[in-house]
């Protein structure tokens, strides 16, 4: 199964959502609007034999002010991956529906994708953060994350001043 | 028999005893937890209720550093995923990034590629069997397992000089080229290795009280196995015939012959403990087959194709997977046309392992518990990134 059947089956489908085409080389992808998220996601895991999900993840592009939150799901009966994006404005609080109710992968992955970008999931439940702190401040992800400089009292090495003349002051990332 | 008649005087007052549940910390620093994982279990007596996974004390920020180094740069960081499974690392990262550039990468450094991660496998594979052995009281195993393993590093620290950590594969081929002599002595390991596994399979595989502990325990039906998305030894284990070499192959895997092996309830239920230890074990003596294959064919030629100095992908994105010891492994790669990548997911197969020990520790015992755990062969290092 090819991706511009997969593509074309699925805009067929759902008849006036706006599903669209993403042309990026080599892998594409086909990007979904926020509130349909989990009606195509049962659809391909129901109708189209995507039986496991392979990786949730996010990306930040402070350059078109979007967030995009990145699912992979893998079909073992097609042999092949298929990439679905959510595309959210790059604001505070943005929230997608969750899938864990579909995947039970989901949830950990879906926790990790809020750790590293704060793009909440609604319904999720157990919403924490995974691999940070409870109590980490910020998104480490996130292009204009800054280092904090103490972390309950204690400072963040950022660099060590014996390292070489590499490493500048403050925060570097 | 021997318990005590409550009837006689003497007895201990069993209205005082305590019945409620206990919350009980195991780890991060626990010997069975193979690293800093802390499970946070509710007893009742011996039984489990629940056991929550806490994660992220070995949280590295590999993909944040990733953004600010160049693809060269990132392959040190790869290293460090899956520690015990370097070099599987490395390759699935080059092979995301040769795909990305539209490389092609000579048939010398193919060949080396596949040998040494298939050795690396072996010696994964034999740490998962010892560390397992221990998990389940058999500390010989732990020193087989080791001692064997120690061999290989002796290979692969004189054809990369490091021991743990390589940097070997990079992108385009690999750093060295091998000798002569190193070639003779993958040979001289694998034929010391093949009847070895087979001797294990006998003291622990095959054995009556390691079957006891681990027939009809943790079983992951294929159900479970993709709604987790679980790949690798544990899907196999589930009876389900999937790997990547076969089924998607990348390198030069299309030219060897290899079986792949999958459970079939031998000595219970289908994907239990038992069934996920001996897929790996049959694991090993199929990687020691294709190295067979491949050592003596190696092409002459260049170990490195010709890459400039600054990789720079075209912009676009990739996501690529590759058949590692634990699983599979994935990276999703964003470049913006760069010298340095814009965004860096790495998929590892042991964070959604370790997702399912809730689900899998429902009334079972304690010591059951911990059996489940083990074969499950984590790696913290992948699991928190």
């Amino acid at each position: 199964m090819t991706f511009d059947t997969i593509f074309q089956s699925t805009t067929a489908r759902f008849p006036g959502v706006a599903i669209t085409k993403g042309e990026t080389k080599p892998d594409p992808f086909i990007a979904v609007p926020k509130d349909k998220i989990a009606e195509v996601v049962m659809y391909f895991h129901k109708e189209l034999n995507f039986e496991s999900i392979c990786s949730i993840s996010g990306a930040d592009y402070p350059k078109t002010h979007t967030f995009e939150v990145v699912y992979h799901l893998t079909s073992y009966f097609f042999k092949t991956i298929v990439c679905i994006k959510v595309i959210l404005p790059r604001e505070n609080g943005v929230s997608v529906p969750t899938i864990s109710h579909i995947f039970k992968g989901a949830n950990w992955l879906e926790r990790e994708t809020y750790d590293m970008f704060g793009i909440s999931f609604e319904g999720h439940p157990d919403h924490r953060r995974i691999l940070c702190p409870e109590d980490w401040v910020g998104f480490p992800l996130r292009k204009d994350y800054q280092t904090p400089d103490y972390y309950a009292g204690m400072p963040v090495p950022l660099y060590f001043p014996d390292d070489d003349a590499g490493a500048t002051e403050g925060s570097t990332h | 028999m021997n318990q005590t008649n409550p009837n006689l005087p003497g007895a201990p007052a069993t209205e005082n005893l305590r019945t409620d549940e206990l919350l009980l910390n195991m780890g991060p620093q626990h010997p069975s937890t193979h690293g800093v994982l802390r499970v946070i279990v509710t007893t009742d007596g011996e039984i489990v209720r629940s056991a929550h996974p806490e994660i992220g004390y070995l949280h590295r920020c590999m993909e944040k550093h990733s953004e600010n180094v160049d693809y060269m740069g990132v392959m040190p960081f790869v290293d460090r995923l899956d520690y015990l499974a370097s070099m599987n690392n490395e390759m699935g990262f080059a092979i995301a990034v040769e795909k990305m550039l539209g490389l092609e990468v000579p048939r010398r450094a193919e060949y080396i590629r596949v040998i040494i991660a298939e050795l690396q496998r072996v010696g994964s594979h034999l740490m998962a069997f010892g560390t397992y052995g221990l998990d389940l009281g058999a500390f010989t195993a732990f020193m087989y397992g080791f001692r064997d393993r120690e061999m290989i590093l002796d290979i692969f620290e004189s054809i990369s000089g490091a021991r743990l950590l390589y940097n070997y594969m990079w992108i385009g081929g690999v750093a060295r080229d091998i000798t002569a002599a190193q070639v003779a002595k993958i040979k001289e390991f694998v034929t010391y290795m093949k009847p070895k596994v087979e001797e294990y399979n006998t003291l622990v595989s095959y054995n009556k009280i390691f079957i006891e502990r681990t027939k009809d325990v943790g079983v992951m039906d294929v159900d479970l196995c993709f709604s987790y998305g679980l790949t690798g030894p544990i899907l196999r284990g589930a009876g389900y015939k999937w790997d990547l070499r076969k089924d998607l192959p990348y390198s030069i895997y299309p030219e060897v012959e290899f079986d792949v092996p999958t459970g079939n309830g031998e000595m219970g239920t289908l994907g239990d403990c038992w069934d996920r230890h001996i897929v790996r074990m049959r694991e090993m003596t199929q990687s020691l087959r294709i190295i067979e294959q491949l050592i003596d064919g190696i092409p002459a030629g260049p170990s490195r194709g010709k890459i400039g100095k600054v990789v720079k992908p075209p912009v676009g994105e990739h996501f690529s997977r590759t058949e590692c010891p634990r699983g599979e492994l994935g990276f999703y790669i964003v470049s913006d046309g760069t010298g340095k990548p814009y965004r860096i997911k790495a998929k590892s197969p042991c964070f959604l392992n370790v997702a399912t020990l809730n689900d899998l520790s429902q009334g079972v015992m304690v010591s059951d518990l911990i059996a489940t755990l083990g074969s499950f062969d984590i790696v913290l290092g992948e699991v928190d990134r």
